[in-house]
């Protein structure tokens, strides 16, 4: 029988499919987990819409409920959507320990708080860098530089 | 909100999202090319977004409402249908003009009473945020260049088009304008056909394959 605490320790063994280094527990994405016999609902919700790693993440949770021996039913959630505040502090320390600034800040933004927050270096630690690019490799990244070790670095957006 | 109003939300992202996409790899800086890129692809992830609401109420999925309409039945304004690569002044242009009228359409929707609608305007107005942050530090940097107010000029009927009649004395203010006779969605330009031709050309290749 499976049970929900047994649902999320196996949800939180599935990597973010373009941030391996954090669960998918640990981005916060999924919202809830219910058990009913052996149907399990989980309630999804994506990071940003034009993510290509959405599809991936829904069937790596798909899977790994059907590995439990139960009947998966993932379902993505609109309403009360995910905003970076939702990453957890295990998350942060892991984004940074691998080199990834994770998100400043709460939830929603300015212009005015990129450039003027203190965005600290996640290889050195100082807090002399400058925004590069707002966009990034990945929707969810900006480019900052740091001034002090002269190394550009990914950081998280605040969304 | 009924699906032709949704439809409209979803072309405009929809064509937007494909032209911005062509500024890959001759954007005028590797910054840009990397911006455009990734903007590109949150418009067209918001697109695919109103598309799935909009295909609920068809019957229909959103792929379907994407690729499988011709140029004729698409909704979009004018003002996302203009091709502008390699016309860096007219693009950022568009791209303030658009943003600007965008951000005033999604506070209505933010307002809907139907909490789906509601939900998913929250979502991608914290996601177009950093496309109005982009857009509004290009409009700076240009703002006294005569092409980039040329380009503002020509395309100020096309963004008022964008808008709802009632929701254009909100983007007058924003931009500092008057109101003139808008160019309404409706009437498609002749730069639609051939983007839809490039757009559809996979799809309609191997008619019903699934990629």
């Amino acid at each position: 029988m499976v049970t929900v605490e047994r649902v999320w320790e196996a949800l939180a063994e599935i990597p973010d499919p373009e941030i391996p280094v954090i669960s998918l527990v640990d981005l916060g994405v999924v919202r809830d987990v219910d058990v009913d016999g052996n149907r399990v609902h989980i309630g999804f919700t994506p990071t940003f819409l034009g993510c290509p790693a959405l599809e991936v993440m829904r069937d790596q949770m798909a899977e790994r409920i059907r590995e439990l021996g139960a009947e998966p039913d993932v379902e993505v959630l609109t309403e009360d959507g995910w905003t970076s505040d939702r990453i957890t502090p295990e998350g942060h320390r892991k984004l940074r320990d691998s080199g990834f600034a994770p998100p400043s800040g709460r939830s929603p933004v300015t212009l005015l708080q990129i450039q003027t927050t203190t965005n600290p270096c996640p290889y050195c630690g100082s807090s002399d860098t400058r925004l590069d690019n707002l966009f990034g490799p990945t929707p969810c990244r900006s480019i900052r530089y740091c001034n002090a070790c002269r190394q550009p670095f990914e950081q998280f957006k605040t969304l | 909100m009924n699906a032709q109003a949704l439809l409209s939300l979803a072309d405009d992202e929809l064509i937007l999202g494909w032209h911005n996409s062509e500024w890959t790899g001759i954007a005028p800086f590797l910054e840009e090319d990397v911006a455009f890129s990734s903007i590109a692809q949150t418009e067209i992830g918001h697109a695919r977004a109103w598309y799935e609401l909009a295909a609920k109420e068809l019957g229909t999925d959103a792929d379907s409402l994407a690729f499988d309409r011709e140029p004729d039945e698409y909704a979009c304004s004018p003002l996302v249908e203009l091709r502008m690569a390699e016309d860096w002044a007219r693009t950022i242009a568009r791209h303030w003009l658009y943003e600007t009228a965008d951000s005033i359409r999604i506070q209505v929707l933010i307002n809907s009473v139907d909490g789906e609608i509601r939900g998913l305007a929250e979502k991608i107005d914290r996601e177009e945020t950093y496309h109005r942050m982009h857009a509004e530090m290009w409009a700076e940097r240009l703002r006294d260049e005569q092409a980039f107010r040329d380009a503002v000029d020509e395309l100020w009927p096309y963004a008022l088009g964008v808008l709802r009649e009632d929701q254009r004395p909100l983007l007058c203010d924003a931009v500092g304008r008057n109101e003139v006779e808008a160019i309404e969605r409706g009437e498609h330009t002749e730069d639609l056909r051939p983007l839809w031709e490039e757009m559809t050309m996979v799809r309609r290749s191997v008619p019903g394959a699934s990629w």
